[in-house]
Parts: C-alpha cells; structure tokens; sequence
C-alpha cells in the first residue's frame, strides 16, 4: 500500500509540476513527495498495529474472564493462570474436548471467537488508518510543501532511534537482572548473599528431602573467579606483554606481518573450542602430570581452566599494548638512545612507563572480560563451590553457576533460579565498574599525545 | 679528554657486558613470548585436527541381506502400512546369523547384533521403498557400523595400539573375520554433514547445528547490519555534541566490553519471560546476538564513516545537496566496504557465540533439520558443547571434526573480510 502511495504521490506531484511548468517550480524532487505519501500512509497504520499487538491479549483475556460463569471463576493469580492455560490448550486443540465441564468449553470457543474477531478488527483498522493517512497526506500536497525536509526529518528520528537502542539495550540488561535480583534479596538477605561462605542453590521441594539446605553465600564463587582469572592474568600478561613490546619495537616487518595475525587466529577461536581444548587435552595432561610428581590434581582443576583462558587472552592483551608502545611517540625513543641507553633501557625506562595508562587499562579490559567468560569455565572448572586458592583444586565461578542454574528448567518464583540474576547482576556491575575505569583510562592516555 | 670523563667513560665501560647481556635476555623474553603464542595455536589445531579427521570417514559393514516377504511381513508391496511395520531389524539379524553361522547363545546373539548401527534397518526400509523390486531378492548391502566396531576399527592401525573400549573379543575375532573377506571398510561420512543430532555417535551429525546456524545468522544480520549503520551515520553525521549522544557513545562502548553470557540474561528476561518470544529457536537466537554484535557493527561502521574525506561531504553541500542527500549518495556508498568488513567479523563472532545461547533453550537435543526460523533448533557451537558432554568415545571424534567445520567456517569469513578490505579499500 505504501508503494501505491509512493506512485500516486509522486505523480500528483508532477502534475503540480506540469501545472507550474517543470519540476524546478517545486519545493522538492517528485520521488520526496512520493515518500512523503507512502510515509503518511505507511507508518501511522504500523504504529496502530503494534499498539494493538500489544494490548490485544490484556483486552481479549479480560473479556472473557469477564464472560466466565462464577463457578470456574478463579481466586488467585496461580489459578487464573492455571485456567488460562487449560482455555488455550482446549482452543489450540492441545486438550481432548471429552470429559470437560462445559463452562470451560464455553470460554474456548468464546477466545476463539475473540481471537477472531480481534485478527478482523485490527486487519480493517490498520488498512483504514493506512487508506486515510495516504490520503490526508496525498490531499495535502502542494507545490510550496517543503517535503524533502519533511521525509529527512522522519529519517532522521529513525536514526536517532537506532542509535539510541544501546541505551535501551543497557536498560534492558540491567532491568532484567536487577528486577529478578530484587526479588531474590526478597527471599535471601544482601548480606548473606555477599559474605556467606557457603554456596549450595539446591532448595528443598519438601521439608523432609535430603541435602537441600540452599545456602547461597557467593564468597566461594567470587574467590574461584578471581582465582581463574589471577592464573589466566598471570599467563597472559607477560606472553602478551612481551610480544608486543618485541613486535612493536625489535620485529623486522616479515617477522611482523607474519606473527601479528598467528597470534590474532587465537582471537578468533570460539571460546567453545578452548574449553574443549581445556578439558580433554589440557586438564588430563595436567592430571597425568601432578599424579606423577605424587600431587592430588582433580580432573577440573582451576590450573586447567585458568591456563587456556590465558591463552585466549594473550592476542588481547598484545594487540592492545601493541596499539598503546606505537603510540609513543618517536621522539622520545630517539632521545633515550642518543643518551646511550640500550634498546631494552629505553623499553624498560622509557617507552614502558610512557605507555603505562594505557597499558593498565588494556590489562583491565583483560581481567573483565577473564571474569565474564564462559564457555572455558564452564566445560573445563567444576561445579563443586569449595573456598580454596589451590589452583589444583576444582573451583566454580560467577558464570558457570549462572549457567548451571538456568539451563533447562527455569522456575521464577524459587532462590535458585533467582539467584542467577543476582549472580548476573554482580558480574554486570563488576565488569561494567572495570570497563568504565579501563576505557577512561585508555581515552585519556590517547589524548596526552594526539 | 679530562680526567673525570674518562673515569665516568670507565664506569660505563665496566657495566656495559652486563647491560648487554640484559639486553639479550630482555630480547630472549620477547621471542619466547612470541613463540609462545604461535606454538599454542599449533598445538591447539594439531590437538584438534589429529583428533577430528576421522570422523569424516566412518565405518561400513557389508551385509548380503534377504528380502523375504515372510520374515518382513510384507505380503502386498504396494501397501505403506505393511512396509512401514516390516520388520527390518530382523533381517538385519538373519544376515548377521548366516554371515556367522557358529554363533550360539542368548548374549552372543546380542554383541553380535550390536555390530551394526541400528540405523540399517533404516536403510534397507529406504532401499525397498524406492525399489519396490527387491522384494523376494538379496542384495549386498553396506550399512553402518556401530560406533565401538567403528572405533575399534579406526584405532586398529594407530601408533598407539588399537582402542577396544566395549567391544568384547568375540566381537573383536568378528571384525577381524570381517577385514579378511573385505566386508568391512571406511567410506566418507556424508551422514555427518546431513543428518542432525542423535544419541547414537554413528547417526550423529551436524547438519541441523549448521543448518540452525545459518538461520540464527540470518536473523543476526538483518537486524543488526541496518540498525548498526543507521546508529552509526547518526553518530558520525548528524549527532549534535550534547549529553544525550555522550551517554550514547558511552553505552556503545560498555555495552562491546560486556560479557556475553549477560546477554543470555537480557534474551531470557526480556525476550522470552516479557515479550513471550519462543525458547529454543533461531528467532530468538538471533534477537540475542544481534543484540551482542550491535556494539562491534556500530564502532566498525564509525570508524568506516569516519575515513571518508570531508572533502567529499563539502563538495556535496556546495553543489546544494541537503546533508541526508549527501550521505545517502556519497558518504554512505564509500563507507560500505569497511562497514561490511566490520559486519562481517561481527558475524563471525556470532557465529561462534555460546554462552548466551545456552540461557535460551538453545541447548536442547534435537535430531530434526531446522526448516524455518520458528523451528526448535541448535547452532554450532552449542552442538560442540553438547558432543563434548557426551560420554562416548566416538564423540570425540565428532566434536574435533564439529570444531574443524566451526573453525573453517570463521576462517573462510575472516579471510573474506581481509579480502573485501584489501580488495575495496581506498586511500584518499
């Protein structure tokens, strides 16, 4: 309908044209009055149908609570949907129709019939909303209209409004997990949520089942994230440190154009891969080590998990220095040399403690996103929360109970589901906090030498 | 010279073997912190290639079975319902009986039957159901072993010794009886390229992750590319300098630092538990991971915008276009490749996306082929977690060769993205 619009919009303006004596005697081109139509037609009618997509199932469901008999009528909010749920199927067809009271079979046909009727309703509005718009905004043509302005401002709105959807996509995260954490400090207090030391989400269905206490003190998990991420810096920093200093400051250029993107390949390996890596080919091998040497290593140690995360790290951690020591300035490295400094001196003295901020905040970057990894913690660490620093040890993290807990069945109303998005919440602010500080740090370092 | 500077000349001169010795120790730490890192690239793709490659060929026994009305049940070719409830599996059974004639006993029975995939009963219902003429011939037939022969198989002639895992040692005298008349061999594994996911490691394939994959991607990029360029141009073009478009900025670059497994959150509470999206399909897959690549299409995009000359714009004003005119026609248009190259890497990050995936029900068992976005689906990644969980042996082998495929797949995006780059990349 729109693309009639666009048609009859733009002939009706070069009609004006014709009128006036060429398309120059018009405010805008022809094709700008088309859009103009297909836009006054287009998205008043879009806007109204996703109004209605949105409030059709309140309506509809409040009618026909309204249209069932006193008996069925539910009491509380579980019933209510209990019955919904019992009406839908019976209407899908999901429920067999026999054996059921005829109050409810009622409701089923009457949501049919709503669903209908609604499907009717909100069809003819929309097309008659598009047919009067298209046509106001065809009647209203003229030759003086300044259309181009008119479709680049709705253009314009349009971008701003993608632009504008990280800022809802922030909102969004942080509206879900803090609403879900709300209610979970509900059930469990902040305080023991922060300091309790002991970490156990099963919760008891019944009051007699075993084993099901549900304690959910996170000190266990933040002490095993902080331990992976330590191991994993402790790998990273100084491979990707040193890389960069050599690439950016002793590699001829073949030696560069080639060990710049080997080490850039570890970048792009999905982190799915290095778990794999981790648990089947790393963890045994450290394992098979320990034993040897008469040490107890379980088969999840964090020294396992925490070394391939180092190696994931290391291209970041380069890459970034590398940006940060060639941002150093020529100047500075040819002063320390004609000073009689070695090359190592001017690295070490020099150019290390010029790049420091920026360095700092690379290796920031690094730890945040070292604690929000997953998939390596996960297939590799283990699930047992214990309150060790034995890197041969198993551990769990943040990430890996927020996996465990929502995987397969979610239920929103206990703890343990809960506390995942407490869980999330903690790890949203954390690398949030760390990112912020990071990203401050490097922007300000860039602007000392620009 | 004077004095004190030649004392001074004579203090440096003492020092100045250790500084070079520091010097190349200091050297040394550079190298081996560069072939650190390309000796853990190596190992990780000999681990994974040395593990994988066998699964692209996958073990064949060759049966001669007979189609006997009787044994099948079969007494009108034409009928579907008598084809559909023939008893394959038996004479499945009676070949293995007739090719081994001296087995007795209850158990043995058992492992001898387990030697083939309990996939060829399948396979024969296909074969007479396309060619209803086989009835009442025989017919030498390959059909997949089961996945311990298959191991056991693939081990025989490896460094290490052969693997025999389940498989007991009359089963193992079988296999060896097999090899020796030629009836047992190993063929490419179309199987796994087509078929989906399944409990047994022989059936097993990644033909519904790829497909599942390629569908989330789909959903990823039409929501992504638009709304990244459209942010993008708004950014650069048009956005007045004021505390609106900072906070903006600021958002975008939390939001690329992120991790991704708070987007699983974001697509369970949001997506599915508000807007009641489906769990487990590409849809939603998609909604999450345009969501996460968002930030990356956004910065590439910039920087892409920002590498077009003012010239450009200035010359496009001056002949009395209106700035969205200019951008339209020209800025957007020279901007294209490096936006491109950027959307690209950004799907290439998708597509290797795990975590937030899990959150969303991406993870269940599911041996059907997608055939739409609203299907119950898995992606690749996600079926190479689930592989790796597995306990059987042979799945090893499916995981590494799942990774190769995975690994070629973001290689072969990442080399375009290069390419287009170099290719379309202009100096001004």
């Amino acid at each position: 309908m729109s693309t009639l619009a666009y048609v009859f919009g733009r002939r009706r303006s070069q009609q004006f044209a014709r009128q006036l004596g060429g398309v120059r005697n018009l405010h805008s081109l022809p094709s700008y009055y088309g859009m103009r139509v297909a836009l006054w037609c287009g998205l008043p009618s879009v806007l109204l149908l996703f109004l209605c997509l949105a409030l059709e199932e309140t309506i509809i469901s409040n009618m026909l609570l309204a249209a069932i008999p006193d008996e069925i009528r539910p009491n509380s909010v579980a019933e209510y949907n209990l019955l919904m749920n019992k009406i839908e199927n019976l209407a899908s067809g999901a429920l067999p129709t026999e054996g059921v009271t005829p109050a409810l079979l009622d409701a089923s046909t009457a949501l049919m019939y709503l669903r209908d009727t609604s499907q009717r309703l909100m069809t003819g509005l929309a097309l008659l909303v598009a047919g009067g718009g298209g046509f106001w905004g065809w009647w209203r043509m003229s030759a003086q209209l300044r259309a181009r302005q008119q479709v680049e401002k709705v253009l314009k709105t349009c971008l701003l409004l993608c632009a504008s959807l990280a800022i809802f996509t922030t909102l969004g995260i942080l509206l879900s997990v803090v609403f879900e954490s709300l209610r979970f400090f509900q059930q469990v207090p902040v305080s023991e949520f922060l300091f309790g030391l002991e970490w156990s989400p099963q919760t008891a269905i019944r009051a007699d089942q075993a084993g099901g206490s549900g304690s959910f003190g996170a000190v266990p998990l933040f002490l095993g994230t902080l331990l992976i991420s330590l191991i994993a810096m402790t790998v990273a920093v100084p491979a990707g440190l040193m890389s960069a200093i050599y690439l950016a400051e002793y590699a001829s250029s073949k030696v560069r154009s080639l060990a710049k993107p080997t080490l850039e390949i570890l970048a792009g390996v999905p982190t799915v891969v290095y778990g794999y890596f981790a648990a089947l080919t790393v963890a045994p091998l450290i394992r098979d080590t320990g034993t040897s040497m008469g040490l107890a290593v379980t088969s999840e140690s964090a020294l396992a998990a925490g070394l391939v995360m180092g190696i994931m790290i290391i291209p970041f951690i380069s890459s970034l220095a590398d940006d940060v020591i060639n941002a150093v300035p020529q100047t500075l490295r040819d002063g320390s040399l004609a000073l009689g400094a070695t090359h190592s001196e001017t690295i070490k003295q020099v150019i290390i403690p010029a790049a420091l901020p920026g360095i700092v905040g690379g290796v920031l970057l690094a730890v945040s996103r070292a604690i929000g990894e997953t998939m390596i913690v996960v297939m590799a660490a283990g699930l047992a929360a214990k309150l060790t620093v034995n890197p041969l040890d198993t551990v769990t993290t943040v990430t890996v109970q927020i996996v465990t807990l929502l995987v397969g069945d979610q239920e929103f109303d206990s703890a343990k589901t809960l506390s995942a998005f407490a869980l999330g919440l903690m790890l949203f602010l954390v690398t949030l906090a760390l990112n912020f500080v990071a990203l401050r740090v490097v922007k300000k370092y860039r602007e000392q030498y620009e | 010279m004077n004095k004190p500077s030649n004392a001074s000349t004579e203090r440096i001169r003492k020092t100045l073997a250790k500084r070079y010795r520091s010097e190349k120790r200091f050297r040394l730490y550079g190298i081996m912190a560069i072939l650190f890192g390309v000796l853990c690239v190596a190992t990780l793709f000999v681990d994974i290639i040395g593990k994988g490659h066998g699964a692209f060929r996958q073990t064949y026994i060759q049966l001669s079975v007979d189609y006997e009305p009787d044994a099948l049940g079969i007494s009108d070719i034409n009928d579907t319902q008598q084809l559909a409830l023939a008893d394959f599996s038996g004479i499945v059974k009676k070949s293995l009986r007739t090719r081994f004639a001296d087995v007795s006993g209850r158990s043995e029975k058992r492992q001898l039957y387990r030697l083939v995939s309990n996939s060829a009963e399948y396979e024969l219902a296909n074969r007479l159901k396309t060619n209803n003429g086989l009835l009442g011939q025989s017919e030498k037939v390959w059909v997949l072993a089961d996945d311990d022969v298959d191991t056991y198989f693939k081990s025989l002639n490896s460094r290490d010794g052969a693997f025999v895992g389940r498989t007991s040692d009359k089963q193992q005298e079988w296999i060896q009886s097999l090899i020796e008349a030629g009836e047992i061999e190993l063929r490419f594994n179309v199987n796994f390229f087509t078929s989906g996911d399944s409990r047994e490691p022989e059936q097993a394939g990644i033909g519904g992750a790829i497909v599942g994959s390629l569908f989330t991607l789909f959903i990823t990029l039409v929501l992504s590319f638009p709304i990244g360029v459209a942010a993008a141009v708004y950014l650069e073009e048009f956005a007045p300098k004021n505390r609106l478009t900072d906070f903006i900025e600021v958002n975008i670059n939390n939001l690329a630092a992120v991790p991704s497994i708070i987007f699983g959150l974001l697509g369970l509470a949001i997506f599915i538990n508000f807007f009641h999206v489906p769990r487990s399909v590409p849809l939603i897959g998609g909604l999450v991971l345009a969501v996460m690549t968002l930030p990356t299409i956004i910065i590439s995009s910039r920087a892409a915008i920002k590498a077009v000359p003012p010239s450009i714009r200035e010359a496009g004003i001056g002949i009395g276009a209106s700035p969205m005119q200019v951008v339209l026609h020209h800025v957007l248009p020279l901007a294209l490749p490096g936006m491109l190259t950027g959307t690209i890497i950004g799907m290439a990050q998708a597509l290797g996306e795990t975590a937030p995936l899990l959150m969303i029900g991406m993870v269940a068992f599911i041996v059907d082929v997608p055939g739409g976005i609203t299907d119950p689906a898995t992606v690749l990644p996600v079926q190479i977690f689930l592989w790796a969980d597995s306990p059987e042996r042979a799945f090893v082998e499916k995981t590494s060769a799942a990774i190769m495929v995975l690994l070629a797949f973001l290689i072969t995006m990442n080399t375009a993205a290069v390419v287009l780059r170099k290719r379309l990349e202009r100096r001004w």
